[in-house]
């Protein structure tokens, strides 16, 4: 197989050209090229990072917001368009919440059991506890 | 998912922090791997913060990021075709897929960056022609039929691939597997009604259905990764629960289901040796050119070149859009603050 005879290329080729027919004609394109040229470096670092946001969605009235993932965006309005058409592309949802991650606080993994361990041991909170109950009706 | 790797609030007033010694960092890791191995025995969730083994995130670092190129090189064969789609609603049914595999590409991004490593260096690898991607994306797609045998086959070889992912033990990857495969149903069905459209219309069309079936066939095989006695990382990532199913199990259950649905195509599959063996209960196939796998993976198949040209193309003719936002969100932020100044 070679690429001899594919579709794909005419289709590219017609493409590129018209489009540095549009080049020709404006010069500010070319700026912006040799300004795309310049940002792709071999050494990886762009310089131009934008920060995470993690998205929330509230997939129908009367539900909570619940996270659906991260995105990355330049503030907080791109974040939001971003999140729309990322994570509602099939009406997933009728409200967003984009939030920078960093002001996310969240608890520490290492101290998995400490941390939650003041509910270990008190099972009388719950319902299921009282058992002398059972067969009494409507309690 | 990538607040999962921030800075915690620690649990109680934090204790002074001495430098920790080797025996601490020791027995941090011999801690963390009891816990590490105790969530592998129970097949519960690694989560990014947890302690992992390096070579566990190394491994789940090269296949998430791998597996998002493939989605983002993915969207080129078909984007192609856009602008020939033989109607109007194919041309938005496949713009909406394509829209899919960038999301698909981003979430996994996602999912990858929570490991540690941010998507901007990821995106470069792949630029850089450094990292790896599927190599049936390195086909090129002649015929509008291939659109067809594309979501048909190429997007079912993907499905049966990702959907024991969705339980990978890596929480954020299964997460994101979970997504994808929702909506990749809709990739497989659309593909496969392209071919019943031409398999049902006239000799040409048909036979343009059955040569786009014969050529993607033997790649879409290929997908599942080699034989399993040639695949050494399977077994490893099948005890870290990450892989379900081996290679070759997979690529057999897939074959049994093509062959069934390609009656319904009124169309056949170029391999004369499928046959269900009663014995082992599994559908068993031809054999495939492996040679030719390894030189497409190592980058002397069709269309490596002009795949990783036109990334690097795409992403220098999105720079101004990026600059651009970049620009606003700036100069927003400024009024924004003078505002607050002002008042």
């Amino acid at each position: 197989m070679t690429p001899h005879g594919n579709p794909e290329f005419p289709a590219s080729t017609a493409d590129s050209g018209s489009r540095s027919i549009d080049k020709a004609e404006d010069q500010s394109a070319d700026r912006t090229n040799a300004a795309a040229a310049a940002e792709i470096r071999p050494t990886g670092v762009t310089g131009n990072v934008w920060p995470i946001w993690e998205v929330f969605v509230r997939s129908s009235r009367g539900l909570s917001h619940v996270h659906a993932g991260s995105l990355h965006a330049p503030d907080a309005a791109m974040a939001l368009r971003n999140a729309r058409d990322l994570y509602t592309r099939r009406n997933e949802g009728v409200s967003i919440w984009v939030v920078p991650a960093e002001a996310i606080a969240s608890s520490d993994p290492d101290s998995k059991g400490s941390f939650f361990e003041s509910p270990q041991g008190k099972d009388y909170r719950h319902a299921t506890y009282y058992t002398k109950s059972e067969g009494v009706k409507h309690l | 998912m990538a607040s999962q790797t921030l800075q915690s609030v620690p649990a109680e007033p934090s204790p002074v922090r001495h430098e920790p010694s080797p025996e601490d960092a020791a027995r941090r890791d011999a801690e963390g791997q009891a816990y590490f191995d105790k969530v592998m025995a129970e097949d519960s969730r690694i989560e990014p913060r947890d302690w992992m083994p390096p070579a566990y995130r190394k491994t789940l670092l090269r296949q998430i990021s791998q597996h998002a190129h493939s989605e983002i090189i993915g969207m080129q064969p078909e984007a192609n075709w856009i602008s020939r789609a033989p109607s109007l609603k194919r041309k938005a049914i496949l713009m909406a897929k394509v829209q899919d595999e960038a999301g698909h590409g981003l979430y996994l991004y996602s999912a990858a960056e929570t490991l540690g490593q941010p998507r901007d260096q990821m995106m470069q690898d792949l630029m850089d022609g450094k990292a790896k991607y599927s190599s049936i994306f390195n086909y090129p797609a002649r015929t509008w039929a291939d659109m067809g045998a594309i979501g048909w086959m190429v997007d079912g070889a993907a499905i049966a691939n990702q959907v024991p992912l969705c339980r990978a033990s890596f929480g954020p990857y299964g997460r994101a597997m979970v997504r994808v495969c929702k909506e990749e149903s809709f990739h497989q069905r659309q593909g496969f009604e392209i071919l019943l459209e031409l398999s049902h219309g006239t000799p040409e069309q048909k036979q343009m259905a059955q040569d786009a079936v014969n050529r993607w066939y033997a790649p879409a095989l290929m997908m599942f990764g080699p034989p399993d006695d040639d695949s050494p990382n399977s077994k490893q990532s099948m005890a870290w629960n990450i892989k379900r199913f081996s290679n070759d199990e997979l690529r057999n259950r897939f074959v049994g289901m093509m062959m069934e649905q390609v009656k319904v195509l009124g169309l056949t599959l170029p391999d004369k040796d499928i046959r269900f063996n009663e014995e082992t209960k599994k559908w068993e196939h031809g054999p495939l050119d492996w040679a030719e796998f390894h030189e497409v993976l190592a980058g002397r198949g069709p269309c490596n070149a002009q795949r990783l040209e036109r990334r690097r193309e795409a992403h220098q003719n999105g720079a101004w859009v990026r600059e651009a936002a970049a620009a606003y969100a700036e100069k927003q932020a400024k009024k924004q603050a003078e505002k607050e100044f002002a008042a």
